[in-house]
């Protein structure tokens, strides 16, 4: 059941060292605040699981949380690479980082095929890429029908899942609207959830577009009122363009990088 | 008039995309230059952006896939798997922009690291939706600035394939759709080859020499026999790139 609580409870509950940790958002509500909350209580060895990692990956892979990373794109959108990530793959600091790294269709499948309670799917992709000789959660695939070959990817199944919607009502059943991405189906292949929201409020109204998760398909909803920053939620807040431009000298270099940490996260 | 390189780039790239097609647009220059044929050329253009935002109409350039003028705009707004999986695997979109950091004669495409991919030179931000976008779309269009750092003998990784080891490969690896028909850049057009599949070097923008163009390409470049000059940007492809980016500076 979706129990309303805190998000620092919440993290707490749900995200010990080493378990495997999906935190989705497609550069609309994204859970910055949960990201934030597993920085401060210092959980190491983490994988993290995420198509499009950015600055709150970023922000988690300096701070020493990652020991994996799986994921399809690995950027500060529209401005340009992950200098964190990227000094963690070059270099391993603070600590090495292993990946295991896919396309987006193949992300965007393997969390289907989890939600899906399936082993794997199916799609047509990969085909003639390094990807599918460097990742071994590619493989070919005949089809029974038409003998023709296709790709298969493994199902993700991850121990947490933690997405953010617009708002919940207080028996935690929530609702988000916009481009939803493929937060639906990390909530449903995880095996627990926390999802953080804007606003907790009485009742639930109907929004074009929008998307419900009854509270029975996840574990935890926390408010965390401006949770996506600098993302947005459609209906609450702006996506802040320039904090994206600014995180690219912010997190160029290690000590400029530190005390933005200790400044902003740790404080 | 005056105009920079990369806006001759970006308004060839807007000049490709025909009236009524279905296009699937990255942000940066693929982006700018779709919308710049939305209100020129082609107005009736269907933006498809990988945020799963079809028929995307936005006022003004979209600051990331996921910004919300997209959704706000959009004939329909679905998930991310149903984007890849209903849209653009059967084949429904006509064209994908790509980018490029590395990009070989055949049009294969490295957008992932720089030197080994064990021990990288320099770690790229990786695939997202671009192999399948290369797999699937019914053609490609490639829109990149032309240098010996890109334009390479031989791609340290293949993320995206164009036209594999030449002829016959896209057969061969199932690809369903055509591959780069196009690939523009500051320079000049490149096509390829109807039989060979080499990109051939088909249009230089006004100014730009030959021999500039072959000194900005890591391989020997083939030339078309009636290699042709691109015409210069018109005063209203200027004036209407030029107010896009300056609201988008705004915004941003």
């Amino acid at each position: 059941m979706g129990e309303v609580t805190t998000l620092q409870g919440a993290i707490a509950a749900l995200v010990t060292d080493g378990v495997t940790v999906a935190l989705e958002g497609f550069t609309h509500l994204i859970p910055t605040a949960a990201g934030h909350e597993i920085i401060r209580q210092r959980r190491r060895d983490l994988t993290l699981v995420r198509m499009t990692p950015d600055i709150v990956y970023d922000q988690m892979i300096g701070a020493g949380c990652a020991r994996k990373l799986v994921f399809s794109w690995a950027g500060n959108p529209g401005v340009g690479s992950l200098h964190r990530f990227r000094d963690a793959v070059q270099r391993g600091w603070p600590v090495p980082l292993e990946i295991e790294e896919h396309s987006h269709a193949g992300m965007a499948n393997r969390f289907a095929a989890g939600a899906a309670g399936l082993p794997f799917a199916v799609l047509r992709g990969y085909t003639g890429t390094d990807l599918a000789r460097h990742t071994d959660t590619i493989k070919p695939i005949t089809c029974p029908f038409t003998g023709e070959v296709l790709t298969a990817v493994p199902a993700l199944n991850p121990d947490v899942g933690i997405i953010h919607a617009q708002r919940a009502d207080r028996a935690g059943n929530v609702q988000m609207w916009g481009i939803t991405g493929v937060q639906k189906e990390v909530v449903l292949a995880s095996r627990r959830s926390l999802v953080t929201v804007e606003e907790i409020v009485p009742e639930l109204t109907p929004v074009a577009g929008g998307v419900t998760l009854p509270t029975w398909t996840t574990t935890y909803v926390a408010p965390a009122p401006g949770g996506t920053y600098p993302s947005y939620a459609l209906g609450y807040t702006d996506r802040d363009n320039r904090f994206y431009q600014e995180w690219d000298a912010i997190s160029r270099d290690r000590d400029t990088f530190n005390s933005w940490l200790d400044g902003n996260v740790y404080a | 008039m005056n105009y920079t390189s990369a806006e001759m780039m970006t308004v060839a790239a807007a000049r490709a995309l025909r009236p009524g097609i279905r296009c699937f647009v990255g942000i940066g220059r693929p982006s700018a230059a779709a919308n710049l044929a939305r209100r020129t050329s082609a107005p009736d253009l269907v933006l498809i952006y990988e945020s799963g935002t079809i028929g995307a109409k936005p006022g003004r350039l979209p600051l990331s896939i996921g910004d919300g003028i997209l959704a706000e705009t959009a004939d329909s707004v679905v998930s991310v798997p149903e984007i890849f999986n209903y849209w653009l695997q059967p084949g429904r979109i006509d064209v994908g922009f790509l980018g490029a950091a590395q990009i070989d004669r055949f049009g294969n495409i490295n957008t992932t690291v720089i030197g080994d991919y064990r021990d990288p030179k320099v770690r790229l931000p990786g695939a997202g939706g671009a192999p399948e976008i290369a797999a699937s779309c019914r053609e490609v269009i490639v829109v990149v600035q032309q240098s010996l750092r890109t334009f390479v003998e031989r791609l340290d990784f293949i993320t995206s394939v164009g036209y594999g080891d030449g002829p016959g490969a896209r057969e061969r690896l199932g690809l369903t759709g055509r591959g780069p028909v196009q690939v523009i850049t500051d320079l000049g057009v490149l096509e390829p080859d109807p039989t060979t599949c080499e990109l051939t070097l088909v249009r230089r923008h006004p100014g730009v020499d030959v021999a500039d163009i072959r000194a900005a390409t890591g391989w020997a470049l083939r030339v078309a026999d009636d290699l042709d000059t691109t015409e210069p940007p018109t005063a209203t492809e200027l004036a209407v790139l030029r107010e896009l980016e300056a609201a988008s500076r705004e915004e941003a």
